[in-house]
């Protein structure tokens, strides 16, 4: 079971690989010498700051267009061009070809972070000249990225399951801009009443908790963050994905491949 | 072939007038629209709502707006000064983005106090500015400096002193708060108390904007020394000789002083009538009170030359 | 055991909006296939064909009935190891090489690491591929595309191998090399059910066929047989050049050639033909059975009005 999955897997991080999908680390790099460079001669004193807030926004923001992107047609694709049918004539269980293409693309992404990671390094270290101790808390929010990456992943791969592309994307995309304002959407529920209590604290403990996972500001200012929040956060991508991709097989064992 | 061939010259002509056009145009529309470029940063001018539509990249947004802030103001200085009406509107954007963008605060305290045409004019937005500041920052010296600075601006000593003292008891800070909290509560209304303050803010700024406009001040501070000395000088010889001096080597040949007195920029002091002494070029040295040419007006762009 | 076990297999759509308008893909569908024959799942496009082989695929879920191959359950994964399946006009991962596809659906299938490698080689000279071996799919001709299908069904040594309009898109050598190929197959004893349009194929190839129509099955059984079933005919051919009044009144045409006549009548009518020509002492040169062919069987069949009642919509 095991080996099916990371076959899987293995083969849908090729596939995004040979779709050409790291080429969006030259756009990256691009951007980030650019903003080393240019940032010396607008933002004096700081040029630290600058880097890290734009290094860490674009890692972001560029991670979760990929993973949006590609995680929309994982199903939906190999559904359309039948590649499907012959990957599950096989002794591959369905719920084994959602985990290993959950894997394959959030692999993907995990490796994409890792060169961007380096861009933003270098970018501060051309900067800055040095690196000081709090720089660590970079790769903490590095860390915090790549689980929105793996919630992101996870929702894509839920929504390609029974939906098309196009609304797999907005769907991914608006829940992701929802899951941005997460704790307002919960102060906002505890202050209405009976039933839109009820809708709106629904809603939002359902919507993944991005907001929570967003250190960008603190860390561009030296701040760490508290190893209890590492734990909660890791734990609560991990559980959350898990249901979602729990919600994705429900879908997909009964779904009729027509 | 030919066709093809046609159809490639004329294309490519096509193209590449077409594109220089719209270049002449751009420029064209961007003079017809001076004003457009500011008012667009504001179209949304609320910070939450801002906060909120940012998606959490506040951080990057902030840097954003606090560079905007910088050219903002640079623009129209360079301009010859004005009221910087969206300076604080965009300080207050910028700051609730990220309470932590330390140099905004100083930018505001200095940008925001200064009267036009150097600044907007507005201490209680200034106060307002780097209270907010305080709050979010509880240990960073320089905002209670920069609160400090306002109120002895403002000649209220009392609460300047009450800001250095409180800087002063901070774990980190720097030594000379305490020694400036004293200073403001004996002698806030004194030319060396100024002198000091102005030392502090351009020793402590990394801004060169800050760093032009607190050299001015100083400047402005040792003329102001200056002439009361000279025009000392002036009566004493009035006192002896029973009239005033002409001019300055009058007093050089009557031994009265040793050379042609010099202002920080250089240029020679002058004598008027009456026993005046006044700068030979107001215009190099804004901030003056005292030293004046009689029925100068004041240039409404200061000149900030860079500091020295 | 027999190979494949079909049970009453309905499968019926919902269709529209609010569903309620139903499409019956397939009617109550019985059928057994055995060990080591190759069967021909034949009928016309829509009929039903792909439907099935979905099912048994367990890739689109039976309205009713059940199904089961080599005596285990369709959902069950040491049944699919030894399943092979190629479906309609495949297509495969755009950026892999045929080698890379081959050892994805070799590991997929379980198939044991250290022989993948060279059963991949293997496959790829059985199926004429090597030299392409290294060469990224989406640079493959329909043809080539065929027979990688082809390659990763049978890669993994299946009991049966399924195959869905096989023949179809390719040229007339495609087409001999995937007979042969499945002929190949048969003689290493496996079994294969294949579905096609095509008469001549299934009439060359298979031991026995099932005929489906609008969902329905119509006939089943060794090619010989069913073509026997219709009514047969026969050619009589007698010396002269005169025709008896009997076979006129039959309505039946006659042909001369040369010396002779020659008639195509019923086989019912052959006594009558018989006994006309010998009461005008006409000498008869032979009675030969005219072979009919499968396909004059498929489209007897087809003109059929269906056995059971055509859903109404709007249930």
């Amino acid at each position: 079971m095991n080996s099916r999955i990371f076959h899987i897997a293995t083969n849908t991080f090729r596939e995004a690989v040979r779709d050409r999908v790291l080429y969006n680390l030259i756009a990256f790099a691009v951007l980030m010498s650019a903003a080393a460079v240019l940032v010396g001669q607008i933002s004096i004193q700081i040029e630290r700051l600058v880097v890290i807030n734009l290094g860490l926004t674009a890692v972001s923001l560029f991670g979760i267009v990929i993973a949006i992107f590609i995680g929309i047609g994982l199903v939906s694709k190999e559904i359309d061009k039948r590649t499907l049918y012959t990957v599950l004539s096989r002794p591959v269980r369905r719920w084994e070809f959602i985990a290993g293409k959950f894997f394959g693309l959030a692999g993907t992404l995990v490796v994409n972070t890792f060169f961007m990671a380096i861009g933003v390094f270098a970018a501060l270290a051309y900067v800055a000249h040095q690196f000081v101790s709090s720089d660590v808390s970079i790769l903490v929010a590095l860390y915090f990225i790549v689980l929105q990456f793996v919630i992101i992943t996870a929702l894509a791969l839920f929504f390609s399951s029974f939906s098309t592309p196009i609304f797999s994307a907005i769907f991914a995309f608006w829940l992701f801009v929802i899951g941005s304002f997460a704790q307002d959407l919960r102060n906002f529920a505890a202050m209405t009443h009976s039933f839109t209590r009820w809708l709106a604290t629904g809603a939002a403990y359902v919507v993944p908790n991005f907001s929570a996972l967003n250190v960008i500001g603190q860390v561009a200012h030296g701040e760490s963050v508290s190893s209890q929040l590492i734990l909660l956060n890791t734990a609560y991508a991990v559980v959350y994905s898990v249901a979602v991709l729990s919600a994705a097989v429900l879908i997909f064992e009964r779904r009729n491949l027509k | 072939m030919i066709r093809s061939r046609q159809v490639t010259t004329i294309a490519s002509t096509v193209l590449i007038c077409s594109m220089a056009s719209a270049a002449l145009l751009i420029r064209t529309v961007d003079r017809a629209r001076p004003n457009a470029t500011l008012q667009e940063m504001l179209y949304v001018s609320s910070p939450k709502l801002l906060k909120r539509l940012c998606l959490g990249y506040d951080g990057l947004l902030a840097d954003v707006y606090w560079t905007r802030t910088v050219q903002y103001f640079g623009g129209i200085h360079s301009r010859g000064g004005g009221t910087y009406k969206l300076l604080w509107p965009l300080l207050n954007i910028t700051t609730k983005l990220d309470p932590h963008l330390i140099p905004a605060y100083e930018f505001g305290e200095t940008f925001l106090l200064a009267k036009p045409p150097q600044g907007a004019g507005d201490p209680q937005k200034a106060i307002d500015l780097v209270r907010y500041g305080i709050q979010n920052n509880p240990g960073d010296w320089h905002l209670y400096y920069d609160l400090a600075f306002i109120y002895y601006d403002q000649k209220n000593y009392r609460d300047a002193a009450e800001a250095f003292l409180r800087g002063s008891q901070l774990t980190d800070t720097h030594p000379f708060l305490k020694i400036m909290a004293a200073q403001m509560a004996q002698h806030g209304g004194d030319l060396q108390t100024a002198r000091m303050m102005w030392t502090a803010t351009y020793q402590t700024t990394h801004d060169k904007m800050i760093q032009a406009n607190a050299a001015a001040h100083l400047s402005a501070i040792q003329v102001d020394d200056d002439v009361t000395a000279l025009e000392h000088l002036v009566q004493e010889y009035r006192d002896r000789t029973g009239h005033f001096p002409q001019t300055f080597s009058e007093m050089v040949s009557a031994g009265a002083i040793r050379g042609i007195p010099l202002d920080p920029l250089r240029h020679p002091y002058r004598l008027e009538s009456g026993g005046r002494v006044v700068v030979s070029n107001p215009d190099d040295l804004p901030f003056l009170d005292n030293g004046l040419p009689s029925g100068y007006i004041p240039n409404p762009v200061p000149k900030l030359s860079p500091a020295n | 055991m027999r190979a494949i076990e079909i049970l009453g297999l309905e499968k019926i759509y919902s269709a529209g909006f609010w569903r309620k308008r139903s499409k019956r893909a397939l009617r109550p569908l019985t059928l057994a296939v055995e060990e080591g024959e190759i069967f021909g799942f034949l009928g016309p496009n829509g009929a039903g064909k792909t439907t099935t082989l979905k099912i048994l695929m367990g890739l689109v879920f039976p309205t009713s009935g059940t199904a089961r191959i080599l005596g285990m359950e369709l959902d069950n994964p040491r049944m699919k190891a030894q399943i092979g399946f190629l479906p309609e006009q495949p297509y495969f991962y755009d950026h892999l090489t045929a080698r890379e596809l081959l050892q994805y659906y070799g590991q997929l299938s379980g198939v044991d690491a250290k022989q993948l490698s060279g059963k991949v080689d293997a496959i790829l000279e059985q199926v004429k591929l090597s030299n392409a071996a290294n060469v990224q799919l989406r640079k493959f001709s329909k043809g080539m595309l065929q027979r990688v299908g082809i390659a990763q069904a049978i890669l993994h040594d299946p009991k049966i191998v399924f195959l869905d309009e096989p023949m179809s898109g390719l040229d007339p050598m495609g087409r001999r090399e995937v007979r042969t190929l499945i002929e190949d197959l048969k003689g290493r004893g496996k079994t294969v059910f294949f579905s096609t349009h095509i008469l001549s194929d299934a009439e060359a190839l298979c031991d026995r066929v099932g005929i489906i129509h609008q969902g329905e099955l119509r006939g089943v059984g060794a090619v010989a047989k069913l073509t026997a079933s219709v009514h047969g005919k026969v050619e009589i051919v007698w010396h002269g050049s005169t025709v008896p009044t009997g076979i006129r009144s039959m309505g039946a045409e006659c042909r001369a050639a040369g010396e002779t006549m020659r008639v195509i009548v019923p086989e019912e009518n052959q006594d009558a033909v018989l006994e006309a020509l010998r009461r005008e002492h006409l000498r008869l040169i032979s009675v030969v059975p005219v072979r009919t062919s499968l396909e004059d069987y498929f489209v007897a069949q087809l003109g059929a009005p269906a056995k059971s009642e055509v859903v109404s919509s709007g249930n």
